[in-house]
């Protein structure tokens, strides 16, 4: 019981991290149509800013989450502004493409500077110890990981789905021509669309940080799973990307429980299973 | 959506097949005289794999605008494959060969079932994702050794006669290997098959609607393709001597994507030049340690932003010839 409740909250964490990162990649998709190749990279510049901040500049856990997100989201936009401006009209497969190299471009220079091994970050005075539940042990932190995560993933659902500003970004996504038409700003749009889903993955970077150590590798293999998430999830709605990813986590953290052999391949399992039976994904509208 | 590749050099066949004719007798003619030349042999070899390799994963996405990001897997499987053969079950090259290349063969059918279900970007995460859910299987399973590898694979003698561990011979067998697999992927592309995969690369809607079964098209070109790529894998196993999973890991399918577009999307020779400058690149770069990789990203941001028809592509284009 024990052990399985702990695989269970591991599987929870790692849920978190695919649902914030397989939005992002949701949001990206939705206005770029491209596939953010570089997101796992991202994500770990997001765990490198934080650490940046707390040890060279002495900003600690709780600035750091507000301010490493902005930072690496300015960051994309700049990328967004300087090459991926230049992909419109043309295949997608050229987005793969240049975000991938964006991503070993990224990858190489932090590992030159790091090498591979991993960089210690603080769990926050205010997130340590832990709660007993009675029938396990809960450490704070991975509690307000799941509970942070859970806020932004609804918080970004509800931007999107539910305010004025979310139908426009709908509407470019669908006629960006009309909508331009009604005076609203489509590049602009999409270069801030770019930031949001970066910072997304910063914030994940930061979240993830003190639990995983900081690694300039942390987010190359992770991305790998994120991608079949979304695979099986098919990003067809927002909402599907975040019960996916939690749901996926889950599932990971019960087949360690079970059968520990498979724990890291059973998303590609699931994966191909779903294509088998349903080639759209869970949430995914037929293109 | 616009076009993958450029077609403009395509407009006078004839004259067409009398370039590439030219630029292969020429591309024959130069590695035949290799071992004659102060040239390391072993560089080469492995460059006629990459080459073979980039050639078969070209054929996929060069011709049918598939972009499959995980065809180190064939590589892979088929490496793995050909070194048990000869190494625990002592079999001679050729049937070692021949193993590699028919589990590359079942491999690329299971998953192209499965790829082929999907396209664009979602065909290539998928790939992508079949290729890891491969290298987990592999770091995993007994017979890879795992972190290991298979390593000092014995070459033995081709047929009973042709001596692998003599690298004169040893360079002839992978020359001839290679040749035939071009040869096969040339007279794929230059096949009514080959054709419909264009149009199908072009506007896969307007083959429909022409009757065609476009998804039998793209799954026969992916079953070629990988078994092609396996073929490329159970070479490079006998120039190598090992196989390890550096083969499978998704990076390597990263460098076959980047030498393909290095050299030329959907070119007969752009791969070929492709692959040797890459393996050039990473073998005399390999003192400056990761910034190969940070090199390796740039060369692909500045092909997909100012390059895209690659080496190959653009000298075609400026002389209107098709190479």
């Amino acid at each position: 019981m024990q052990a399985l409740s702990a695989q269970l909250l591991v599987g929870l964490i790692n849920g978190s991290f695919y649902a914030l990162l397989s939005l992002g990649l949701a949001v990206i998709f939705g206005m770029l149509n491209i596939i953010n190749f570089a997101h796992g990279a991202v994500y770990m510049m997001g765990a490198f800013c934080a650490y940046f901040l707390l040890n060279v500049f002495g900003i600690g856990y709780w600035p750091a989450l507000i301010v490493a997100p902005v930072l690496v989201g300015i960051f994309g936009m700049v990328m967004e502004r300087t090459m991926l401006k230049w992909l419109t009209g043309l295949d997608h497969l050229y987005g793969l493409l240049l975000t991938f190299g964006l991503a070993l471009i990224i990858q190489g220079v932090f590992q030159n500077y790091f090498g591979s091994s991993g960089l210690p970050y603080a769990i926050p005075d205010e997130l340590q110890g832990g709660i007993n539940l009675g029938f396990m042990f809960l450490p704070v932190y991975r509690g307000w990981v799941i509970v942070c995560s859970l806020v932004v993933c609804i918080a970004t659902w509800y931007l999107i789905e539910r305010t004025r500003l979310g139908a426009y970004l709908r509407a470019a996504t669908e006629n960006p021509t009309l909508v331009r038409a009604f005076g609203i700003n489509v590049p602009r749009m999409i270069t801030l669309t770019y930031g949001l889903g970066v910072g997304l993955a910063a914030l994940a970077g930061v979240l993830s940080a003190p639990i995983n150590q900081v690694r300039p590798l942390m987010g190359a293999d992770l991305i790998i799973v994120v991608f079949a998430v979304v695979v099986i999830g098919g990003m067809g709605s927002i909402m599907g990307s975040i019960i996916t990813g939690f749901a996926l986590g889950i599932i990971e953290g019960l087949t360690k429980y079970f059968y520990p052999e498979a724990s890291n391949s059973v998303v590609f399992v699931l994966m191909v299973l779903v294509l088998l039976v349903k080639p759209t994904g869970l949430t995914g509208r037929a293109t | 959506m616009p076009a993958l590749t450029d077609g403009t050099a395509r407009t006078a066949n004839g004259r067409a097949i009398g370039d590439e004719m030219i630029a292969f007798i020429l591309m024959t003619a130069l590695l035949a005289i290799v071992p004659m030349t102060g040239i390391y042999p072993f560089f080469v070899m492995q460059g006629l794999c990459f080459a073979l390799l980039a050639c078969a994963f070209n054929l996929l996405l060069g011709y049918g605008g598939l972009l499959s990001f995980g065809h180190a897997m064939f590589l892979g499987t088929s490496g793995y494959v050909s070194a048990h053969a000869l190494k625990v079950w002592g079999l001679p090259p050729e049937l070692g060969i021949v193993a590699g290349v028919v589990a590359a063969a079942v491999l690329s059918v299971v998953t192209g079932v499965v790829a082929i279900r999907r396209q664009g970007i979602y065909f290539a995460m998928i790939t992508l994702a079949l290729a890891q859910l491969l290298y987990f299987i592999y770091l995993q399973t007994p017979f890879t050794h795992g972190e290991d590898g298979i390593q000092g694979v014995p070459q033995g003698k081709m047929f009973g006669v042709l001596d692998l561990s003599h690298p004169d011979t040893l360079y002839y067998v992978v020359l001839g290997g290679f040749l035939f697999g071009f040869l096969v992927i040339y007279r794929a592309i230059n096949s009514p098959f080959g054709e419909v995969l264009k149009s199908i690369r072009e506007n896969e809607q307007r083959a429909i609607s022409l009757g065609y079964k476009t998804d039998q098209y793209k799954l026969l070109a992916y079953i070629l393709s990988g078994t092609l790529a396996g073929f490329a894998g159970s070479l490079k196993v006998l120039v190598a001597q090992n196989a390890s999973l550096t083969d499978v890991h998704w990076t390597m399918s990263g460098e076959i994507v980047l030498m393909t577009l290095v050299g030329g999307l959907g070119t007969v020779f752009g791969p070929v030049v492709g692959a040797f400058a890459i393996i050039a690149m990473q073998q005399y770069l390999a003192g400056f340690g990761q910034w190969v990789t940070v090199i390796q990203g740039a060369i692909f941001v500045v092909c997909v932003l100012t390059f895209r028809r690659g080496v190959v592509g653009e000298i075609a284009h400026y002389f209107k010839r098709s190479l």
